[in-house]
């Protein structure tokens, strides 16, 4: 963390642990979403696997990742200089979160955000592994992203790391700014979830040898969009808590920040609801949660950052695209996803990142946010590959023939979500 | 393929890192920050193009 900013008062942290405590609901959102957008015979090890996941991203970052991460005072960060610039590109705190009761309570708040943040985007990979991702091989995945992958990002942009010194070291605005974790949460999950999807491979009879692909909607709209709404409670709570942290914002700043992301995902709602319904002739419920999310990630880039208008078009651009990239993906890429995690997350990371520099007053921001969008793409997304490869070689991703073709409920976990429903055979299998 | 655009990225990134470190003026360093986001977005199609599923083809 960047010691030279200001101490939060008592009432802020207050009011930030209040929020902290509620953000896990976008977590809750996101697990009911990642249920409903797979299918009914893998309803349980989906649900499970999102459940097992936050766990292991909490003791992992808890023992090992934290120390990168250089949240808690009291350790020392690795720099290197160049160009007579420093470059502060990793933490050295101490592990197994050491110092933690000595230290203040901004530092403590900011590690309970980052402990939320590891979970969230390793769930966003397991969602787009769904039907297919064996639970321990997920569970791994996330152990790496959570001690290793994460804490780097975070650190960079969160803590103090180089990213967040462009501003002090080359004058770039304020430097690289992601107050709600579009970049270290959303578009790294994101990323991450890609990287599952080209390891794993798409699910059997996705992709048949006739041409088109098969449709294979989501089992239960309800939880989908029911998740839809939780979310917005848990990533208003981010926005604000993150504004709180990162950006030192004051109390009066707060409810602009929260109704700049309502508004930006009720206009990516409505942008998908209007193009859904002249591309298909009816609204796309499934279509409509990933817009409503893709508007909720924008947002968290950029909600406290600018103005409601801004807001409001940041969410129609996210809106309109999200259900052309879901095509895109999938009709000509062959990107099998099913919770729409690269679309929703990444895609619209990006743009919002994109946003707040665009709409920026200050002078270097954009180039700013520029950089750390070039640093997302071109450094974690071959070096998640590099580890989920190397990883898939020791804990194999993919679920053998016999458990795609059951369920991953009976194959993993002998039961399934929905014991008393007759689940039919799958006409798709070729 | 699959490897060559994944490759390709880190060098889009070296590109924009340059900018900061070579260039004063802010045009030129934007100019440079973004030819190096193109090239990572040159070698993220590359690596999509890599990964393509042909059609019917299951993944071990």
């Amino acid at each position: 963390m960047n010691l030279t900013l200001p101490v939060l008062s008592d009432t802020l942290i207050a009011l930030t642990l209040a929020l902290l405590l509620i953000a896990p609901l976008a977590i809750a959102g996101l697990s009911l979403i990642n249920t409903g957008l797979g299918r009914s015979r893998s309803a349980a090890q989906a649900l499970l696997g999102n459940l097992a996941i936050f766990a292991v991203t909490a003791i992992v970052f808890a023992i090992i990742g934290s120390a990168f991460s250089g949240c808690l005072p009291g350790g020392i960060s690795h720099i290197f200089q160049t160009a007579g610039k420093p470059w502060n590109w990793l933490g050295a705190g101490p592990f197994m979160l050491g110092g933690l009761a000595s230290a203040p309570a901004q530092s403590q708040l900011a590690l309970i955000f980052e402990f939320l943040a590891v979970a969230l985007a390793a769930q966003l990979a397991w969602g787009s592994g769904a039907d297919r991702w064996r639970l321990n091989a997920g569970c791994a995945a996330s152990a790496v992203l959570a001690a290793f992958v994460f804490p780097l990002a975070a650190h960079w942009i969160w803590g103090g790391g180089w990213l967040a010194q462009l501003g002090l070291n080359f004058s770039l605005g304020s430097g690289f700014l992601d107050p709600g974790g579009a970049a270290t949460v959303h578009v790294l999950g994101g990323l991450s979830a890609l990287a599952v999807i080209w390891i794993a491979g798409p699910r059997r009879g996705k992709f048949p040898r006739e041409g088109l692909s098969t449709a294979m909607p989501g089992h239960n709209a309800a939880y989908v969009l029911f998740g839809c709404l939780i979310c917005l409670v848990g990533f208003a709570a981010w926005n604000l808590a993150g504004a709180i942290l990162w950006l030192h914002a004051p109390m009066a700043a707060l409810p602009l920040t929260a109704i700049n992301t309502l508004l930006s995902a009720s206009a990516a709602l409505a942008a998908t609801f209007a193009v859904t319904r002249i591309r298909f002739g009816k609204p796309d419920a499934s279509l409509c949660a990933n817009g409503w999310m893709a508007g909720l990630v924008a947002s968290s880039a950029c909600a406290a950052l600018v103005s409601p208008a801004a807001s409001l078009f940041i969410g129609l651009v996210a809106g309109i695209a999200t259900p052309l990239l879901v095509e895109l993906f999938e009709l000509a890429l062959s990107v099998d996803d099913p919770s729409g995690a690269v679309s929703v997350h990444a895609a619209a990371g990006l743009w919002g990142l994109f946003a707040a520099g665009f709409f920026s007053p200050q002078h270097g921001q954009f180039v700013a946010q520029l950089i750390g969008i070039a640093t997302l793409l071109g450094v974690f997304l071959p070096l998640v590959y590099l580890l989920f490869w190397l990883l898939n070689r020791v804990v194999p991703f993919r679920v053998e023939a016999d458990g795609e073709r059951v369920g991953m409920d009976l194959h993993e976990l002998g039961g399934g979500a929905y014991p008393e429903f007759v689940i039919h055979r799958d006409e798709s299998y070729r | 393929m699959k490897y060559a655009g994944l490759l390709v990225m880190p060098a889009g990134f070296f590109l924009s890192m340059t900018a900061l470190v070579l260039f004063i003026n802010p045009a030129q360093r934007a100019v440079f920050v973004v030819c190096g986001i193109a090239v990572e977005i040159l070698g993220l199609a590359v690596a999509i193009r890599g990964h393509r599923a042909a059609p019917g083809e299951i993944r071990p």
